[in-house]
């Protein structure tokens, strides 16, 4: 039998709803243990201080892209019952614009505000707040905004498609890239002052 | 702050994870940590990155699908406009999509985000990591800082909906399954990120 598992009518929707709560206690265990629940740690980002975001983001995206790559080799994956997000060009460019602007606004994304929540941070609340009343926002406003919402769509779109490259070269390339990029940011890094820890203090504060 | 200086020493460095002499310390840290003394320094980011992308792959293995955020908050809303307004919410285009697919209790991703807060608290508990506290830089008082917190995820709301998803579903999930759409969405959630970035830095340096 090959996965996924569900797919092929393993176990039932009331087991499934116990696997995401399994999956989402393991995604926040990791997310909270890399610093991720910390907003100023998520900030730093930003100001080249702490590369933390991108190297978990994209260790995290290389890590699962490989797994998949190799467990379809292998025979033990069937890839086209994954549910890969279908694209539509300018709702997702101009969308991810946006996020950008309120993620080092707010300095947590969806996710992580939940980890900040729990981790007893006030200021993940107020993001939570936040965004739910933006999501409010956008359906109220949805009649409106639809038609760009519905714009440029593409269908199922991906890398090695778009690159006209085989996947096996685009898993290559995406791969050699984060690394490349790991470096990169190591030596950004270097000098001003080191990670955000999870004390009180605020450090790399005046400059 | 005569903390500081001690906090900056504890703060995790790249080569420190790993190592057995470390592990010693480490196990020190968290008996510190947990005796209030100081928190244990955050785990090195790439075997951070390497858990949740085993995370990732144990969705995709088991469900077929990936992680979720900002689609389980959009439930909730639908669930809360419906709560309200049951007409309203079932005519409207969004909320509507949302509401056909099931009550709020049979929502995949509404579970996921349930145990994403509990993972979060067990490791923030046993890491002596978890502090009511509003994370911020000197220059602001926690009132602004709140209000940015507000404002910026009611920003971030509003960019997650017409990217239709967020970090997890569209950067982390699509990014992985080399989705054109969720690469799109990553480069553009960076550069806009970076060119905002000063207009926040008293906020945050």
């Amino acid at each position: 039998m090959r996965a996924p598992l569900y797919e092929w009518g393993f176990f039932g929707d009331g087991a499934s709803l116990l696997v995401a709560l399994a999956v989402g206690v393991a995604f926040g265990w990791f997310l909270e243990r890399g610093g991720m629940g910390n907003a100023r740690k998520l900030a730093a980002q930003f100001y080249f201080r702490d590369l933390t975001v991108f190297k978990v983001l994209f260790t995290a995206v290389v890590t699962a892209m490989l797994g998949v790559f190799w467990l379809t080799r292998l025979g033990l994956l069937e890839p086209s019952l994954l549910y890969v997000p279908p694209t539509w060009v300018v709702p997702q460019l101009l969308g991810g614009l946006v996020f950008g602007v309120g993620f080092v606004m707010g300095g947590l994304c969806p996710g992580t505000s939940c980890v900040a929540i729990s981790s007893g941070r006030r200021d993940g609340l107020a993001v939570l707040g936040g965004m739910l009343f933006g999501i409010l926002l956008f359906g109220e406003a949805f009649p409106v905004l639809e038609g760009l919402y519905s714009a440029t769509p593409v269908g199922t779109l991906t890398l090695p498609e778009v690159l006209r490259l085989p996947y096996e070269a685009t898993v290559l390339l995406v791969t050699a890239m984060a690394v490349a990029g790991f470096v990169l940011a190591e030596r950004l890094e270097r000098g001003r002052g080191g990670p955000v820890g999870p004390g009180p203090d605020t450090p790399q504060g005046g400059t | 702050m005569t903390g500081a200086a001690a906090y900056r020493t504890v703060a995790p460095s790249l080569t420190r994870a790993g190592s057995p002499a470390e592990a010693g310390t480490d196990a020190r840290r968290r008996a510190a940590a947990l005796d209030g003394e100081a928190p244990a320094a955050y785990l090195n980011p790439y075997v951070a990155g390497v858990g949740l992308g085993l995370v990732l792959l144990a969705a995709f293995v088991v469900m077929g699908r990936g992680l979720g955020a900002s689609g389980a908050f959009t439930s909730m809303v639908a669930a809360g406009v419906e709560a309200v307004a049951p007409e309203h919410a079932r005519a409207n285009g969004m909320f509507g999509h949302y509401l056909a697919a099931g009550p709020l209790w049979t929502d995949w991703l509404a579970w996921e985000i349930l145990g994403v807060a509990a993972g979060g608290l067990l490791s923030a508990l046993l890491a002596g990591r978890f502090r009511s506290a509003v994370e911020r830089g000197p220059r602001v008082t926690d009132r602004a800082r709140l209000l940015y917190a507000f404002g910026g995820g009611a920003v971030m709301g509003v960019g997650a909906k017409l990217a239709r998803g967020c970090t997890s579903g569209q950067a982390l999930t699509g990014g992985a399954l080399l989705s054109a759409g969720s690469w799109l969405f990553i480069a553009g959630a960076f550069a806009a990120g970076y060119a905002a970035a000063p207009l926040f830095r008293r906020q945050w340096l």
